[in-house]
Formats: structure tokens, C-alpha cells, sequence
């Protein structure tokens, strides 16, 4: 399962808005490690859909929200909660160590 | 059990791949899971890799160097070695996923990581302000002023780099001049957004949630001051990645692979180490890949002696003495 692009139109909806937890993956196609990092956040997406919606944001075409959110490395993951930031994890990791990180929203 | 697993993606490990996949050896080439294409995945325009007239992106050359490494059989995986078991004729790598993969050569192209300030505030700040890779974050950097420390190639690509977001870039170095070639060293000079502050080291970075500015040492008065900045970018040089063969293999002084002569054979029979990982002093994309080649020619040499099967041995024995003299011909003829 890729996971799905969200924009400013519809990030109120698509996240704040969410009954469940969301990732928002903050990244741009210049982003080597964005890139790189992409194919195993479409794997936790499949392994943990019931618990954790996984989406995408291209800070290139969605800057006013790369700003509101502080972004000044990417790729940068935060998951919220009832429309808050409750975590922020940076940099393309590898699998155990990404899924350790958001261990709290995924098991 | 295959004939060689090589582990590396930057240009020592897929050169080595097209070399080993040429030779029909199938190689499975370990990519790691998130950085694939290794160093040169962080760079933007690459101008000095011959062939490229015009320059190349990094992520670009890398790709290229893929497909055509998988155009001859290489196998790709994307996960991270966890462990290796280099003694005895069977090499076994573990991967991140479990699996245990087992080859009768093996090529270590691990090549290096950036190398940290050694500050207490660097894991805290590191991604909030503080960067080591300006192509990756240098967008998030417009209008602002920051700064990059180092003196080498790399720190003056990024600074000049960075001059296209930021509106005054820094750099910081340690010495009165630097090491960065001369073409890269014209670059930044001629730049107008770009200011040298010589002899000096950071001591210590400010901010709580994001970069604020840093102290400065003078290192050679040893005076403080404080500067201003909204980022940082690091760019003082890599260490090469060795902590997989610890104890392992040997290594040199400099912390380096150590390899016998021009070859690439380290202190493990069946085992070669190429590119960055090895090389203390030249450290370029060209060297790398023909340091690949050469880890790439050993490989194919010293499997070609392996015994086939015991009851083979004599036979082995005589292609084994003339591949090293095959070898030795070619080592003459290149030379």
C-alpha cells in the first residue's frame, strides 16, 4: 500500500481531523533519503493500517505547512493525534529502528 | 552458497558488482535499507567523474551505475548487515530481516559517515538547525543565515549550494587556509553571500528546540565569541565504517581497512575491501569505483583457485598457479 499524498487543502480533514493516529511524512523529490526512506513507510503502512494511517506531504508544493510545523530537515515524521503533534521523528531510519521509534502508535 | 556478495552501494560496490556480474559470478550486492547509493546520494552536481562532460547529479550517476550493474545479473537487497562471519572458506552475512546469506568471496564497500563535532548539544539540535547534508535540508534555510564548518571539498559545495536559499552563509574553519581543490575554493571566494572566519572551531551550539547561533573558539588565541545563526551545517569530514569488522579484520592507524599493497585483500582470505572504507587520503567517486574493480579482480582470482571439490584438488592446484600467473601478466600490462 503506498501511502497517499495529503496538501493544505486537505490536511485539516485528512489529519487534524483523523480518529486515528496519522504519520505525516514530510518530503520532497530532491530528498535522496526521502526516497530512499519511502518504501519502508508504504511497508508500516500495510503491517499497521488498523492502527496508524500513514501520509504524505511534499513540502516543495505545501511550504505553508513545512513552515507552521517547524520542518528543517527532511525526511521529517510526525504522527498526530486529536490534531496535535504528539511525536517527531527525523531522518530516513531503517525499519527497526523507525518501528521502534513509533512503537507507542503501532503495537 | 553463491561466489560473492558484495556489501556496498556507492561507486566501490557497484562497480565491483559489474565487474563480478561481467564475470558471471552473480553477485548479491547488500544496498542497506535507507541509504542507497551511498555518499554520493547527498551531492548535487558531480563534475569531475569522467565521462561527464556536462556534470552529473549524484542520485543520477548512482542510479546509472545500478542499472548497469543489474544489467549483468547483479542482485540487489535493500537491508542493513547486522552481523558477519568472515573466518573459515564460507562467508556469512545477516541481514536486518533475519536472512543469512553465504558466499565463498565477499566485498566490503562500506565506505564512511559523516563525522560528528563531538558536542553534547549535537544529538538534541541534530534536525533542528543542524544538518549534515545541505542538499537535503538547505530548502528550509531560505532568507536566513547560517553557516557550514569545514574546509574540504564538501564544505565548500554546500556553502556555495546553500548561498541559493540562504541570504548569508558562513563558513568556519579551523586552519588559515584549506584543503578544498582550488576550483571549489574560487567558487566560494568569489561568492558574495559567503564569509570565511579562519582559525576557528565551534565550541558549543545554542538554542533549546532549534539552532539560535554557536560559541566560536579562535584556535590560536583561543578567544570566544558568540555568532548569530538560524542553522549549521557540518561538513568536517567522514570516518570510515568498520564497526561490522571490528576485531575482524585488520585495520590501519587511520582507522581504515588495511588491504596488502595495491590489491584489495585484507587480512581474511576470501574477504576485499574497497573505496572509501579503505582509502585514508584520495577518497573521490573514481577512485572508489577503481578501487571496486580492483576488489572485483581479486574476488575473481582467488575463486577461481578454490578447490572445486576435494577429489579436484591437483586440477585446482595448477589453475590456481596459473590464474595468479594470468594476474601477475595483467598487473605487468596495466603497469
Amino acid at each position: 500500500m503506498t501511502a497517499r499524498a495529503v496538501t493544505e487543502a486537505t490536511f485539516e480533514q485528512e489529519v487534524l481531523n483523523n480518529d486515528r493516529a496519522v504519520l505525516v511524512d514530510f518530503w520532497a523529490e530532491w530528498c535522496g533519503p526521502c526516497r530512499a526512506v519511502s518504501p519502508i513507510l508504504d511497508q508500516i503502512a500495510t503491517e499497521h493500517s488498523e492502527k496508524l494511517d500513514i501520509v504524505k506531504l511534499n513540502v516543495d508544493e505545501n511550504p505553508g505547512l513545512a513552515m507552521k510545523y517547524q520542518i528543517t530537515a527532511i525526511p521529517a515524521f510526525k504522527v498526530f493525534e486529536k490534531g496535535e503533534v504528539v511525536k517527531t521523528v527525523i531522518g530516513a531510519k531503517p525499519k527497526p529502528a523507525l518501528e521502534a521509534d513509533l512503537a507507542a502508535y503501532i503495537s | 552458497m553463491r561466489d560473492i556478495i558484495i556489501i556496498g552501494s556507492g561507486p566501490a560496490g557497484f562497480t565491483a558488482a559489474i565487474y563480478a556480474a561481467r564475470a558471471e559470478l552473480k553477485p548479491l550486492l547488500i544496498a542497506s535499507s535507507v541509504e542507497i547509493g551511498g555518499e554520493l546520494m547527498n551531492t548535487t552536481e558531480v563534475e569531475n567523474f569522467p565521462g561527464f562532460p556536462d556534470g552529473i547529479m549524484g542520485p543520477d550517476l548512482m542510479a546509472k551505475l545500478q542499472a548497469q550493474a543489474e544489467r549483468f545479473g547483479t542482485e540487489v537487497v535493500y537491508d542493513d548487515v547486522v552481523e558477519l562471519e568472515l573466518d573459515g572458506p564460507v562467508k556469512r552475512v545477516k541481514l536486518g530481516n533475519g536472512e543469512t546469506h553465504e558466499a565463498a568471496a565477499l566485498i566490503y564497500a562500506t565506505g564512511s559517515a559523516y563525522r560528528k563535532l563531538g558536542l553534547p548539544e549535537e544529538e538534541v539540535l541534530s534536525g533542528h538547525g543542524l544538518s549534515w547534508c545541505a542538499t537535503c535540508d538547505g530548502f528550509f534555510f531560505r532568507q536566513k543565515t547560517i553557516a557550514v564548518v569545514g574546509g574540504g571539498d564538501s564544505a565548500m559545495e554546500e556553502a556555495t549550494f546553500l548561498t541559493r536559499f540562504a541570504d548569508k552563509v558562513y563558513v568556519i574553519h579551523r586552519r588559515d587556509s584549506l584543503k578544498a581543490s582550488k576550483i571549489m575554493q574560487q567558487r566560494a571566494f568569489d561568492n558574495e553571500k559567503i564569509e570565511f572566519i579562519w582559525n576557528a572551531e565551534i565550541a558549543a551550539i545554542h538554542g533549546s528546540t532549534a539552532v539560535t547561533g554557536v560559541t566560536l573558539r579562535d584556535t590560536v588565541t583561543g578567544d570566544e565569541r558568540g555568532l548569530d545563526l538560524d542553522g549549521l551545517f557540518v561538513a568536517i569530514g567522514n570516518d570510515p565504517r568498520t564497526h561490522l569488522v571490528h576485531g575482524k579484520l585488520e585495520l590501519t592507524p587511520e582507522g581504515t581497512i588495511a588491504v596488502e599493497g595495491r590489491t584489495s585483500k585484507t587480512s581474511v582470505p576470501g574477504v576485499f575491501a574497497a573505496g572509501d572504507v579503505t582509502d585514508p587520503h584520495y577518497r573521490q567517486a573514481v577512485t572508489a569505483a577503481g578501487s571496486g574493480t580492483v576488489a572485483a579482480l581479486d574476488a575473481e582470482q582467488y575463486l577461481a583457485a578454490l578447490p572445486k571439490a576435494p577429489e579436484d584438488e591437483v586440477v585446482a592446484d595448477a589453475a590456481s598457479v596459473a590464474a595468479t600467473e594470468a594476474a601477475e601478466a595483467e598487473f605487468a600490462v596495466a603497469n
